[in-house]
């Protein structure tokens, strides 16, 4: 038997944009056990729900995380009209939608660049980021903020796109997606990536399933689910399919964001065709009472907002699990036997959020 | 050969406009829904104390006897909340970022003029 040496990887890494961090075990240049911890930016946002009152929590909400900020704010906002047994009114559930697909386009664009500067692909991951400019562009002229939208709120929705502007965008998101096409078909063929990516960090869908991988970890090994296909919002009300692939590596993951990708351009498209006139928010009174689990498909999974209230303007209690902590299970298994120079290019391949997983 | 696959998106990319701006020269337009930051009129407040109250991140800070509205930059996450509560509607959301403030507790205040005592009679 070789030697074993542990090498500390992270928390801070020149791939790892946030701080997580592995001990992994070494056998010559092959990982044997990988022992995760995490804990370095904990800033302790759910306590804030005692002294901040439940409409002002979707502020900080959205906070938890600075790429799927939307569908944080949307989830809580589902949560606590749930306790209420608020009917949000339908153009808001349509806006909604719009918004999170853009949210997902723009996270998966964020997560294509990163993976192929993961394994050193600088090039691509500035034409990635180039595209995903364009649609921060159409996000800040809809919304005010660039990342941060702040349009949710319990109730409904804070800002309204006229039927002009939305078939605006929809020539403009035609345009993006010609553009995404160029992009992704670089991932699905170009020989670098496939070598660096294929048969790389294999998650089996036994173990998959086990340990309660969320997202597209999950899809890309076979299992097909997505917290989408729950209906709400406006997901119900539009035609797609759910993207699974079946190898489980590396490559899998990355085509099953690629697919999302058009995925939500379709679901934005069937959205703008079919939004209808109306309100775009209720007057939300009173103080929730009661407790409730509000489930959404987030960019890198599904994430729970659990809300309990007890009568006044501030909850009991909030409660977040992010995608990100189902998936380090996965990712410990996935690390299993790989060698050292491809844990960078496994650990970005669940798209880990950090900030997110200890809020 | 699919080693080439990315030479369309390059060449692409070469043949056209650069994707970025000379920034001091070009600048970004502002889009008209922009969070930027929040200016007031002061001479329309009413020092209700409202916009206090609904800041999710306390930078805004009311005193109604000397007749003053100053806010914290660096708190500020331009929600905009206040925005919507104003009743007086004298809070308003400007398209420009805020200029950079040097110490940590710079805050922006706001006096109210002193009103004649003759008008504040009649009223």
């Amino acid at each position: 038997m070789a030697k074993r040496t542990v090498v500390p990887f992270g928390p801070q890494h020149p791939v790892l944009p946030e701080p997580i961090h592995l001990d992994l075990v070494l056998e010559d240049e092959r990982v044997v056990e990988v022992i995760p911890s995490i804990g370095f930016i904990h800033r302790g946002l759910e306590k804030l729900c005692e002294i901040r009152e439940y409409p002002e929590m979707v502020y900080i909400a959205e906070r938890i995380c600075g790429i799927c900020s939307f569908i944080h704010g949307q989830t809580y906002c589902q949560a606590v009209e749930g306790v209420m047994k608020i009917d949000v009114p339908e153009r808001a559930l349509f806006l909604r939608t719009i918004w999170a697909e853009m949210s997902r386009i723009h996270s998966h664009l964020l997560w294509l660049g990163l993976f192929a500067d993961g394994f050193g692909f600088e090039s691509l991951f500035m034409h990635s980021w180039r595209v995903r400019e364009k649609l921060l562009d159409i996000v800040e002229e809809t919304t005010g903020g660039r990342v941060i939208f702040g349009t949710a709120k319990v109730g409904g929705v804070r800002k309204d796109i006229d039927n002009l502007t939305l078939n605006r965008i929809k020539g403009e998101l035609k345009n993006i997606e010609k553009q995404c096409r160029e992009l992704t078909s670089v991932f699905e063929k170009d020989d670098s990536v496939k070598r660096r990516t294929k048969g790389v960090g294999i998650l089996k869908k036994e173990d998959a399933v086990a340990l309660g991988a969320v997202g597209p970890t999950l899809r890309a090994s076979d299992v097909e689910w997505d917290a989408r296909k729950l209906g709400y919002a406006a997901y119900s009300k539009v035609d797609w399919q759910i993207v699974v692939e079946k190898d489980g590596d590396c490559y899998s993951r990355c085509i099953v964001r690629c697919k999302e990708l058009y995925q939500s351009f379709n679901i934005i498209y069937q959205c703008i065709e079919k939004i209808p006139d109306g309100p775009i928010d209720v007057k939300v009174t009173g103080s929730p009472n009661g407790e409730y689990f509000a489930r959404t498909e987030q960019p890198r999974g599904e994430v729970i907002h659990y809300v309990k209230a007890n009568g006044t303007k501030n909850l009991a209690r909030f409660r977040v699990r992010t995608p990100t902590f189902a998936n380090i299970a996965p990712l410990v298994k996935m690390l299993e036997g790989c060698e050292l120079a491809d844990v960078p290019v496994i650990v970005l391949s669940i798209d880990p959020c950090i900030s997110c997983t200890e809020r | 050969m699919s080693i080439m696959k990315i030479t369309k998106v390059v060449l692409r990319s070469v043949l056209s406009r650069p994707a970025t701006r000379l920034y001091p020269f070009v600048k970004r337009p502002f889009f008209k829904n922009t969070r930027g930051h929040i200016s007031i009129d002061i001479e329309k407040c009413i020092f209700c104390g409202i916009c206090q109250k609904k800041c999710p991140s306390d930078a805004i800070l009311v005193t109604k006897a000397s007749k003053e509205w100053q806010i914290d930059r660096l708190k500020c996450i331009s929600c905009s909340a206040c925005v919507e509560a104003c009743p007086k509607k004298c809070l308003s959301m400007e398209n420009e970022y805020s200029s950079a403030v040097i110490k940590k507790d710079d805050v922006d205040k706001f006096k109210q003029k002193e009103k004649p005592t003759e008008e504040i009679n009649q009223q």
